[in-house]
């Protein structure tokens, strides 16, 4: 039973893989360009539904440490660092160090407050990066000239400059990401997260450190948010303080309802849906912001469970296995009222 | 001594503002618990709305009284045909879907009024200008600052001594119990995302003389008053009261003492208080 569970979730990210690593060789280069960006947020949004999803804690300051990520690897570029390594590590390593801090204040705070503080935090940071002109250029933006190459074994010297060729070091660094955090998500850890977001008292009762598990938790969504940041950047050759507003950090969250919160790579499939959505609407009007709220509020009335989770739970009925859907999100008691 | 006491002013009149949608925004979320992402948007709506009153009608204080009025019948159709449905879900729903309200409210109104400014001229009677401590300043201003508190002193009184005020009351400690004695919950509802959605409308409109319109003036406010409300405590009247004056007054002397960082200060403000009061300033803890 165990097994046909596992090999049956496992099918399809795979073909997804392969079809992820064929399809720029096929598509005009304005699609790859495309492609890129959505698994860019795609990864952003797959590291902050662990916080979501899993842990049942909804960050809106998700963009700061994205931010934080970009701008680390446009001030290392500045200042001559060429190594890649050097650079994805650093991108990881300082918005780790910033979660830490922001996750020490907010993790005591649950549900709305959770939410109001982590906002407070993101927009802390963009005002930093809008007026510390001198390190961050400001509204302006640091930009990034010299793209990184990477010297393969000393035999081949890749650089990124052609958009397929950056296509394939974000296709290769989500990938490897994206693998890290399904392992985290399946591990012991993942499954504490999971009893949190039911129930944090009783993971206190049973001995589990609610506090320091969050913390963890919520840094290494950051540090994964921070990569998919310095990928933006390399991308975009531009690290600007709009990472860090709080209209960027409502991306991920976004996108993690459109695909469903409650499945591991629905936060991927909804990037899919939010870029691809644009791109048509684009077409037909500038106000694209108008549709898009148009489109997403029948999304959040009637897919409870996203788009994705829910048809993957209508298939899982009509497929009639009697196999529970793993990691479906349970019903939520209402938040708690104030008083007048 | 002038500057200090133009900056008193300033925080005040900005503050006032601040109070009159932060009253709406908390006590929404007091009775309903649902925290209204597009309740900026809404006093955007109420400060284009009284705009369009005028040029009909030619009169400030007809904008003002029509303006928020109109504001209130799409507050209405929000509440009834998308907030309720939401109620019982996760607060993340909730706040995506008032997202989505924001997002066609600011590109609407982008829509049908240009994404260019938009002045709106203060009524004779306020449009001049005094001396203050030697310097030139708006009466407009004045204005806000005596207004401010009214409506406020209105409102609560409303809730604490009229029968209507006490049901919503009621409603808002325990909507169960309230519905076995026969109050009528769901309208209540209804009611109070209206008086949130005209008070939101109302500041809108009364900051229009003072601000130029553009559609993204909603989001600025917002953030703010989420600010102003965690501040003082969700669901918290003499919180909003307090937490708009203290945002206000920082706000204004920031830039005397900051200079450049004067940004950061409503969001550090925020992360201490979540810090060391995290039920707000005027609301005991749960």
């Amino acid at each position: 039973m165990m097994n046909i569970q596992k090999s049956h979730s496992l099918s399809g990210p795979v073909l997804l893989t392969i079809l992820l690593f064929i399809a720029p060789l096929v598509m005009p280069t304005y699609w790859v360009i495309l492609l890129s960006e959505i698994l860019i947020m795609g990864l952003m949004a797959v590291s902050f539904n662990l916080l979501l999803g899993y842990t049942g804690l909804l960050s809106f300051g998700q963009g700061a440490f994205f931010g934080i990520g970009a701008y680390s690897a446009a001030l290392m570029l500045q200042a001559g660092h060429e190594n890649l390594f050097l650079i994805l590590l650093a991108g990881m390593l300082v918005p780790l160090l910033a979660a830490l801090v922001v996750g020490f204040f907010s993790v005591r705070l649950d549900e709305i407050f959770f939410a109001m503080i982590t906002l407070g935090f993101g927009m802390l940071f963009f005002s930093i990066a809008h007026s510390w002109i001198d390190v961050t250029g400001g509204s302006d933006g640091l930009p990034v000239f010299a793209l990184p190459g990477l010297n393969l074994f000393g035999v081949v010297q890749l650089t990124f400059y052609a958009p397929i060729s950056m296509y394939y070091l974000i296709f290769v660094t989500v990938l490897i990401c994206v693998c890290l955090l399904r392992m985290i998500v399946h591990s012991p850890f993942g499954l504490i997260l999971k009893a949190m977001r039911e129930n944090k008292q009783r993971v206190s009762y049973a001995g589990g450190n609610v506090r320091v598990l969050r913390i963890a938790a919520f840094a290494i969504s950051g540090a994964f948010t921070g990569l998919a940041g310095v990928l933006f950047c390399l991308f975009n050759n531009m690290a600007t303080p709009e990472f860090m507003h709080w209209s960027f950090s409502a991306k991920p969250v976004i996108m993690s309802v459109i695909g469903g919160t409650g499945v591991f790579l629905g936060p991927l499939f909804g990037a899919g849906v939010f870029f691809i959505l644009e791109q048509i609407i684009i077409q037909f009007t500038e106000n694209w912001m108008f549709f898009l709220g148009i489109v997403l509020v029948p999304i959040v009335l009637f897919f409870p469970e996203g788009v994705f989770g829910t048809l993957r739970n209508k298939f899982y009925k009509v497929a009639g296995r009697g196999l529970q859907p793993p990691s479906a999100r349970g019903k939520r008691q209402k938040n708690e009222k104030g008083t007048v | 001594m002038e500057i200090l006491l133009l900056n008193i002013l300033n925080g005040l009149s900005w503050g006032m503002l601040l109070f009159l949608i932060a009253i709406g925004l908390t006590t929404v979320f007091g009775v309903m618990g649902v925290l209204n992402f597009a309740h900026g948007s809404l006093f955007m709506l109420g400060a284009y709305l009284c705009m369009q009153a005028m040029q009909y009608f030619d009169s400030f204080w007809f904008g003002l009284l029509v303006g928020p009025l109109c504001a209130v019948v799409i507050g209405v159709l929000v509440e009834k045909y998308l907030l309720k449905k939401v109620y019982n879900r996760d607060v993340s729903y909730q706040l995506l879907l008032t997202f989505a309200v924001l997002l066609i409210l600011d590109d609407g109104v982008r829509m049908i009024w240009g994404s260019g400014y938009h002045i709106v001229e203060p009524p004779a009677i306020l449009g001049g200008i005094i001396s203050v401590a030697g310097q030139d300043y708006p009466v407009y201003r004045f204005f806000l600052i005596v207004i401010g508190p009214i409506i406020g002193g209105l409102l609560w009184s409303f809730f604490h001594f009229t029968k209507w005020g006490k049901i919503i009351r009621a409603a808002s400690f325990d909507d169960i119990m309230a519905e076995g004695v026969g109050i009528n919950v769901p309208l209540i509802y209804t009611a109070v995302f209206a008086l949130g959605t005209w008070l939101a409308a109302l500041g809108g409109a009364l900051s229009a003389p003072q601000q130029s319109l553009i559609p993204s003036m909603g989001e600025k406010i917002i953030i703010e008053s989420f600010i102003v409300v965690v501040v003082g405590g969700m669901g918290s009247f003499p919180g909003a009261f307090v937490g708009a004056l203290v945002l206000g007054l920082l706000e204004s002397f920031g830039t005397v003492f900051a200079g450049r960082m004067q940004m950061a200060i409503p969001y550090i403000l925020l992360a201490a208080i979540l810090l060391i009061r995290p039920n707000g300033l005027f609301r005991k803890g749960v």
